[in-house]
């Protein structure tokens, strides 16, 4: 009888199985579809298929006038519109030589700021709600309202606002823009410490996110990671500190390295950059210089012919604007260098080896937007 | 939380090469090299044939050591069909963009960077998904944004589709 | 913070001639009652399916979260299987490369079944309308829908708006056809 099972056992053989993760299912911010190749439990290779929310922003912006494409890079990741609209903004801007004005710079540095921060308290809520802490999930969006708020009051638009022109701004600030954004500040900065309490500390959670999915920094290099995702391995890659922009030069804040490169990494790097952006708002918020919100621009914006490229830093990498203009007020090519496309490369590599359940905590730390990959 | 550590760095000094001398080196480094400027970086433009070795070099050389690939576009030029790439180096902070271009509308090829810059890997395969331009030795060329079957290659200039555009 | 928004008057509400008009008087008294009961029961508990594409799909889960809370509308949970979900809700664009998946999960879901197109992309293609060359104009190309909601992105309270509308619509709904209420 044992000699029948044995000689059993050893036909049969253990091949790959592949299994097709979305492009509809609740784990993916968005709609990509990942064929995983398994070996029992183990991830070994991984596919991503994109294309799902693929809707032709780049041969759009062929036919649209410069403000007109500001209102399409607002929906291409859409948790940092106003870092899009700004990268478009500063490149028309350099590529005329017009100054903007000082308290455009202060303000739009605030809004950017505001903006990183509702961006990581999004992504505290739904990362934790992927690895089954929903209670997060309620306490990242309370406190994301506060900021929607705020942008709401000024602005016109909770999510999407396309606030900034060529220019300047579309309006100026609400007179109680100042006086909510303190207030929101002294909450949140109480409330962040709750954020430490519930799951920094958790056991369960530090078993699931501590050395899982490492990315060394020669890899983050290589294959182009940046934003908090770089930055969780050691690499210095602040656009703001590198190449600033606006009023980044006159504020003093501290760039989070981590060395680990693991899953807890990262999410600790976007914790500490939530206290930073506070640290920045301050400084900022009582100096708003006074003055005009916007500079006096020609009706029709051409940009000279030539090629022209700008970078800013959302909140999850770098955005670069890369345009070839022919004189016309529509642009030849305009190219995304989009952060979630880059840092989508590197999936492969950091899966490799680890289970299922690991996978969707380091898709969940890298922090994709999925339209932002497709544009 | 406490066995995490931090590294908060100021602002640190970088060696930065003179766009000058950038330029010379780099246009004594492949034959037949044209150079022009921008207002921000020196653009290069290479012929199909050398676009590896000038990568290669671009990448190993002690004093570019350009290892970071910046922005990797597929231009239509109107009558050329091309790729415009945007290298920046992480230790010595300059920038530099290679520019290649080929004639052939029908099946235009260039070679792989993605061996020397594993990052040109998806950049490539949405060049050939959005200009049908095909990267030799590549290990995965396929469309990834539009679907298999699609037909035409939409950011041509002379792309033509009645049925899906409708135009303003 | 202080903001006021405007609410609408009850009368104006209520005020709907098109869903009004499927009501007729007369008909078998009991089966009349069961359709009440089966009716309420029906559309105050809608469980949607999580298919959220792009921006207004965030705005959906802020729908959900802690300050505009749908759960208190029976919108309990968001089930993963199209099977086990009520409605379809299409929050974002649809594309070319979607639209068969769509189609298949509309056709996977059990009857009575729903779906709220919500957003201006999922209406008629909205701002990607001119000049995409992969966007499906209109969610209801692919399937049919119940429900429009404008906006771009759709505010919660609106969103909310909306769910209440496909809730009176289900109350109007039959189990026997051949008995109209």
């Amino acid at each position: 009888m044992e000699e029948i099972i044995n000689s059993r056992v050893q036909d049969i053989e253990v091949q790959d199985y592949h299994i097709n993760i979305g492009p509809q299912h609740p784990s993916t911010h968005g709609v990509l579809r990942l064929v995983v190749s398994l070996k029992g439990e183990i991830v070994e290779n991984l596919q991503p298929h994109c294309g799902y929310i693929h809707r032709g922003i780049e041969k759009m912006c062929e036919k649209d006038t410069y403000p007109q494409i500001i209102h399409l890079t607002d929906r291409m990741d859409y948790l940092s519109a106003h870092m899009n609209n700004h990268a478009v903004c500063l490149l028309v801007e350099n590529a005329l030589e017009v100054e903007v004005p000082e308290r455009v710079k202060y303000i739009r540095t605030i809004m950017d700021e505001l903006n990183r921060i509702a961006s990581h308290q999004l992504f505290f809520g739904t990362f934790a709600n992927d690895l089954g802490a929903t209670t997060c999930y309620m306490y990242g969006f309370r406190d994301r309202e506060k900021v929607l708020d705020i942008f709401e009051q000024s602005t016109g638009g909770r999510m999407l606002q396309s606030y900034y022109t060529p220019g300047g701004l579309m309006r100026d600030i609400h007179p109680e823009f100042q006086k909510n954004t303190k207030a929101f500040i002294k909450y949140f900065r109480k409330k962040i410490k709750e954020y430490d309490r519930i799951l920094t500390g958790n056991v369960i959670f530090q078993q699931r996110t501590k050395n899982v999915g490492i990315l060394t920094k020669e890899d983050a290099i290589d294959w182009g990671v940046t934003g908090p995702t770089a930055r969780a391995s050691g690499l210095s890659c602040d656009v703001r500190k590198h190449h600033p922009y606006s009023a980044y030069d006159k504020v003093t804040f501290n760039e989070v390295l981590i060395p680990e490169g693991d899953t807890f990494a990262r999410y600790m790097v976007r914790m500490h950059e939530m206290r930073e952006s506070m640290n920045i708002i301050e400084q900022l918020i009582d100096n708003i210089p006074a003055g005009d919100y916007s500079a006096k621009m020609k009706p029709i914006i051409k940009l000279p012919a030539g090629e022209y490229f700008e970078r800013v830093e959302t909140a999850r990498g770098v955005l670069g604007v890369y345009v070839i203009s022919d004189g016309n007020k529509n642009p030849y090519r305009m190219k995304f260098r989009s952060p979630g496309f880059c840092n989508l490369g590197v999936l492969n590599k950091i899966t490799s080896g680890f289970k299922i359940a690991d996978l969707i905590a380091i898709f969940g730390s890298l922090d994709l937007v999925i339209p932002d990959i497709d544009r | 939380m406490s066995d995490c550590f931090f590294l908060f760095r100021p602002e640190s000094k970088y060696y930065k090469m003179d766009r000058e001398k950038l330029k010379e080196k780099v246009l004594g480094l492949v034959p037949g090299l044209q150079s022009e400027e921008t207002r921000d970086f020196t653009a290069v433009t290479v012929a199909a044939d050398n676009l590896h070795a000038l990568a290669l070099q671009l990448k190993n050389d002690p004093d570019l050591l350009f290892d970071s690939l910046l922005c990797l576009s597929g231009v239509d030029w109107g009558k050329e069909l091309g790729v415009v790439y945007l290298f920046e180096s992480t230790k010595q902070k300059h920038m530099l963009e290679v520019k290649v271009k080929t004639t052939d509308r029908e099946k235009p090829c260039f070679d792989t960077l993605s061996d020397i810059w594993s990052g040109a890997i998806l950049h490539e395969m949405e060049v050939f998904d959005l200009f049908g331009i095909f990267f030799k030795g590549h290990p995965d060329m396929r469309r990834i944004f539009l679907a298999e079957d699609w037909v035409g290659y939409p950011l041509r200039k002379d792309y033509v589709d009645e049925v899906n555009i409708v135009e303003l | 913070m202080g903001i006021k928004i405007k609410s609408m008057k009850t009368e104006d509400f209520k005020d709907n001639e098109t869903l009004e008009s499927f009501r007729k008087k007369g008909g078998n008294i009991v089966l009349a009652k069961l359709d009440d009961i089966v009716d309420w029961g029906r559309s105050n508990s809608i469980w949607p399916l999580t298919f959220a594409t792009s921006c207004c799909g965030i705005e959906m889960m802020a729908a959900s979260a802690a300050r505009h809370d749908f759960a208190r509308f029976g919108i309990e949970v968001f089930r993963a299987s199209p099977r086990q979900a009520d409605v379809l809700i299409i929050a974002g664009t649809v594309v070319n490369k979607m639209a068969p998946v769509m189609k298949r999960l509309y056709d996977e879901m059990a009857e009575p079944k729903y779906v709220i197109a919500m957003g201006a992309c999922a209406i008629s293609g909205g701002p990607f309308f001119y000049n995409s060359y992969h966007v499906v104009r209109g969610a209801d190309w692919i399937v049919p829908v119940d429900v429009y909601i404008p906006g771009c992105p759709v505010r919660p309270e609106a969103f909310i708006y909306g769910i209440m509308q496909l809730q009176r619509k289900i109350k109007l709904t039959t189990m026997f056809p051949s008995i109209r209420k």
